[in-house]
């Protein structure tokens, strides 16, 4: 008689089980941030045209030698415009060089935007098609990347780089390696 | 509801989940079979941006990317298998629909068989408890009894 009772309770308790479930679901952060696949191996090969046009080409070869920030941009990109002053201040303030990837953009509409804003940048490789940003694993701007001075990729941060996101996950990934290096 | 009319809404409910997208942009291909290649691979592979769209249906401008990046490849002479670990490499299991079995998707792969499993269970149970159910005349006469005392 109990037991039968007992039985009875198991639909509900598997049905309250999988709210729970799926409830949790909503706490394990955003589902559009995927994971980086691409931590870990090397920047992929590029030979792309410069947004200065001084000189007119840069390959993979420029990144190499220091830690360096690898950024994703165009000017349709609000959240790009968002944080063009915290780039600034992340190399005015530590020194380190940023890459721009003007990605899927008209290059005098960069070039005027940089214009108007300051270019902090090292300089920028024009990604016309996005060919770069598939081989990237990019799939959508802003998109920063740390490279380590062999050029590995060690750190990807899909959206915004923040005051906060670079003092608690970018800046711990650069120190390390910067430390690391000789 | 008559077996005929089970059978059409199991039929139309098939039929919803198998409405395919259409391609945003169509690439001409010289050898059919290549385009028979291009279009399965679209198929399969799904949208970055758009969590639940895969390449072939969405309009997204990196699906688009993605569907240059497919022919290119195909073009190039790659193999089905080369070409998804290219793009496995890049943006991760997330780009697969149909993910290979590992650590991280395990559950995923298992839950449907345990479920059955389960399922296969429950029925079992409840066949064997069906013929257990006849009272003999006395424990009907004491259910009475008990059935008064309770209103």
């Amino acid at each position: 008689m109990t037991r039968a009772r007992a039985l009875l309770i198991v639909p509900l308790a598997v049905f309250v089980g999988i709210v729970v479930l799926l409830y949790s679901g909503f706490g394990l952060g955003r589902a559009d941030l995927l994971p980086s696949a691409l931590v870990d191996k090397p920047f992929p090969d590029f030979e792309l045209p410069t947004l200065a046009g001084e000189p007119p080409r840069r390959s993979r070869d420029d990144l190499l030698g220091e830690v360096r920030l690898v950024n994703v941009w165009a000017t349709w990109c609000p959240t790009c415009a968002a944080e063009h002053d915290e780039l600034a201040r992340i190399t005015g303030e530590t020194g380190i060089g940023i890459v721009g990837v003007n990605y899927k953009d008209d290059p005098n509409a960069a070039r005027a935007w940089l214009a108007e804003r300051g270019d902090p940048y090292l300089f920028h490789i024009i990604d016309a098609h996005g060919d770069l940003g598939v081989d990237l694993g990019v799939y959508g701007a802003p998109e920063t990347f740390v490279v380590d001075a062999a050029g590995v990729i060690r750190f990807k941060q899909v959206g915004a780089v923040t005051a906060d996101t670079w003092r608690d996950s970018i800046a711990p990934v650069v120190a390390s390696l910067q430390a690391a290096a000789p | 509801m008559t077996g005929r009319m089970v059978l059409g809404i199991t039929a139309l409910c098939i039929a919803a989940t198998l409405s395919s997208a259409s391609v945003v942009d169509a690439y001409d291909f010289d050898d059919p079979a290549l385009e028979a290649r291009y279009r399965t691979l679209i198929a399969e592979l799904r949208c970055p941006k758009c969590l639940n769209v895969n390449i072939a249906g969405s309009d997204a401008p990196i699906a688009s990317d993605l569907r240059r990046a497919v022919r290119r490849m195909l073009e190039e002479g790659r193999t089905d298998q080369e070409i998804l670990a290219h793009l496995q490499d890049r943006y991760g299991d997330f780009i697969l629909y149909n993910p290979p079995l590992s650590p991280a998707t395990v559950l995923l792969w298992a839950t449907p068989a345990v479920l059955i499993l389960v399922g296969l269970l429950v029925l079992r149970r409840l066949g064997s408890r069906r013929d257990a159910v006849e009272l003999t005349e006395d424990e009907r006469a004491k259910l009475d009894a008990l059935g008064a005392e309770d209103p």
